[in-house]
């Protein structure tokens, strides 16, 4: 198809491999929210709470760069222990600031596609379904791993590199805890806000929902705690579900009663339904019974 | 991160099938849609006709695999639709009916990406851009926003789109819908281009009788999701090319269309009388319109007009809207 010929011919180069084909989805959306300014400013601000990280491990090996301050050092080696409990509320902190970026990100990622016909377009190609949900999926996956277990990871390295010793054999259940914990939260809250994105086609409604789904249902599953005294009533909270789960992976106290199997089985089964309210869906023309 | 290997398959030879239908039948939400298509398509261009909700669109999205067949199957360049749907898919470009693009882009950059998802990689993805939507016609517009695009734009960043990552078959589904007279005589004029370069075969839906008349070499009419005819418009039109109205004079303007039909049934002509003292004349093989010229300058006649039929598609599509309610004819 020369432009200076001006006639159509067929394509016979190169083609990238179809495993990797579900990438062009994120490199264009992630190129598409960057273009906000006041996202980047708010994803900016996601990376204090790891710097501020970075400072207390800094400041636990280094107590006597406080000395400048007459400061009781002892007190101030027990009040900065760095340990699975100061990970997994870490982790707590930049799970708050990905359900954020979800309910800011997801909504705009699948309800465009389908107000404008454009799933039509991406499945008739040699692109699959899922290849298309994997590849929304993973808009969301780089933008909260870079917020999550990334900076996690390092901070755990660091540590262990200032504290020596047998550090990171005493503490390994750490790194489980930073990674599983974080891709339990990337999947379960990619695809709770891909299926809400995919079922509300309008972006400011999809995002009430998900503010719904989560802190709504979190404080309706806590008030009929309260009332019953029951943990059952907690699996509806997303929140106490993913922390009793973060718990079982550090290997710390959970927060409720909540036994750690029931919030695994929970957890399975809500990221199951999204999978399968999500595919239905995702089709390139729907059938009208 | 790249493959040689082409999915995009080799040149089709002339006159080899592009589509079978053997026995294909779609229900969608409990209905039948399609029942029983049989056919083998082969030309350059196919023309999908057939009154709204005859199944044409639903024939192509089967094709896409968008719907799984019922029973029977279909074969696109030889690969089964229920098996081989990726490699079909490869060598395919669909341009929808509807609105369809990815919102909060610009017509570069949303044909880009719909390239990239072809497989073609990234730099090759933009050069193949700018080519396609330079060969729509689409100039300093395709810096905007698609969302910004008039209905006529839009049609031509879909096809665009369908051609960026160089198929061998095209599906143009009612392309010119929404056009202005010049913009239609343009997209029908890029089919016909594409058509005419070889490098593609065309299946045009339409419900439009014109547009499909001139772009299409064959035409598969559907009804109430059964085939009603596939014809082959360019025999069809050799075939009327046999057909002649004549109006014959004499050199006093007195009609001589009696005396006219004696000479011409000497050559073996079959004449009937027509409206108006016209006479209709079946020539046979060996006979050419340019005979009766010299026939009726040999009898001191006049030929004041000579008309070919040109209405067969109308006829093809009339003829087969009369079959009875399954769609035969």
């Amino acid at each position: 198809m020369a432009v200076y010929e001006r006639t159509y011919h067929r394509y016979d180069g190169p083609l990238t491999t179809r495993r990797r084909r579900f990438l062009v989805v994120p490199r264009y959306a992630l190129a598409a929210v960057m273009r906000s300014r006041a996202f980047v400013m708010f994803y900016l601000l996601c990376f204090l709470p790891p710097f501020a990280g970075l400072i207390m491990i800094y400041l636990r090996h280094n107590l006597s760069a406080l000395k400048v301050l007459n400061l009781p050092l002892d007190r101030l080696r027990e009040a900065l222990p760095i340990d699975a409990r100061f990970f997994s509320a870490s982790l707590a902190l930049q799970g708050f600031f990905a359900f954020l970026l979800a309910v800011v990100v997801a909504p705009a990622l699948i309800s465009p596609d389908l107000r404008n016909n454009g799933l039509a377009l991406y499945l008739s190609r040699p692109f699959s379904r899922s290849a298309y949900v994997l590849g929304k999926l993973s808009v969301l996956a780089l933008l909260i791993s870079a917020i999550t277990w990334i900076p996690g990871i390092l901070l755990f390295l660091l540590q262990g590199y200032l504290e020596g010793g047998g550090w990171f054999g005493e503490q390994w259940r750490v790194l489980l805890g930073l990674f599983a914990g974080s891709w339990v939260l990337i999947v379960s809250l990619s695809l709770l806000a891909l299926t809400v994105s995919a079922w509300v086609k309008w972006k400011p409604v999809a995002r009430i929902v998900l503010l719904i789904l989560f802190f709504v249902m979190n404080a309706f599953g806590r008030i009929m705690e309260m009332a019953l005294g029951t943990w059952w009533s907690e699996l509806l909270s997303m929140r106490v579900v993913i922390q009793t789960v973060w718990a079982n992976l550090f290997g710390i106290a959970p927060p409720t009663g909540m036994p750690a199997g029931a919030a695994w089985t929970a957890l399975v089964a809500g990221t199951l339904l999204c999978l399968g309210l999500l595919f239905r869906r995702v089709r390139a023309y729907e059938v009208v019974r | 991160m790249s493959q040689r290997t082409s999915e995009t398959g080799h040149q089709v030879p002339p006159g080899a099938a592009i589509i079978e239908l053997d026995g294909l039948a779609v229900s969608l939400g409990g209905r039948a849609v399609l029942r029983d298509l049989r056919a083998t398509l082969a030309g350059r261009c196919i023309g999908l006709l057939g009154p709204n909700g005859a199944g044409k669109t639903t024939l192509l999205h089967t094709l896409l695999g968008f719907f799984r067949p019922s029973a029977g199957t279909a074969r696109v360049f030889g690969k089964d639709i229920r098996t081989e749907t990726a490699a079909i898919r490869a060598q395919m470009g669909y341009m929808p009916e509807s609105d369809s693009f990815v919102a909060g882009m610009s017509g570069v950059r949303f044909v880009r990406l719909m390239a990239e998802l072809s497989g073609l990689p990234p730099p090759a993805a933009l050069e193949r851009a700018h080519e396609a939507l330079f060969y729509v016609g689409l100039g300093e517009a395709r810096y905007r926003p698609v969302d910004s695009y008039s209905l006529g734009m839009k049609q031509l960043v879909k096809l665009a789109q369908a051609l960026a990552h160089g198929p061998r078959l095209l599906f143009l589904d009612e392309p010119t819908n929404g056009l202005d007279p010049p913009a239609r005589r343009r997209m029908l004029e890029l089919i016909r281009s594409i058509r005419d370069g070889g490098e593609a075969r065309v299946i045009l839906s339409s419900h439009l009788l014109r547009d499909v008349e001139e772009c299409c070499e064959e035409v598969l009419v559907l009804k109430a999701g059964r085939v009603a005819v596939y014809a082959n418009l360019e025999a069809e039109r050799r075939a009327n090319r046999r057909l002649l109205e004549l109006e014959v004079r004499a050199a006093d303007g007195a009609p001589a269309a009696p005396a006219f039909a004696e000479l011409a049934a000497a050559l073996g002509c079959e004449c009937a009388p027509g409206a108006r003292q016209r006479l209709k004349l079946v020539l046979p093989d060996g006979v050419e319109a340019r005979d009766m010229f010299r026939l009726a300058a040999g009898a001191g006649l006049q030929i004041r007009r000579l008309d070919y039929k040109r209405d067969s598609l109308e006829d093809i599509f009339l003829k087969a809207m009369e079959g009875d309610a399954d769609g035969r004819v």
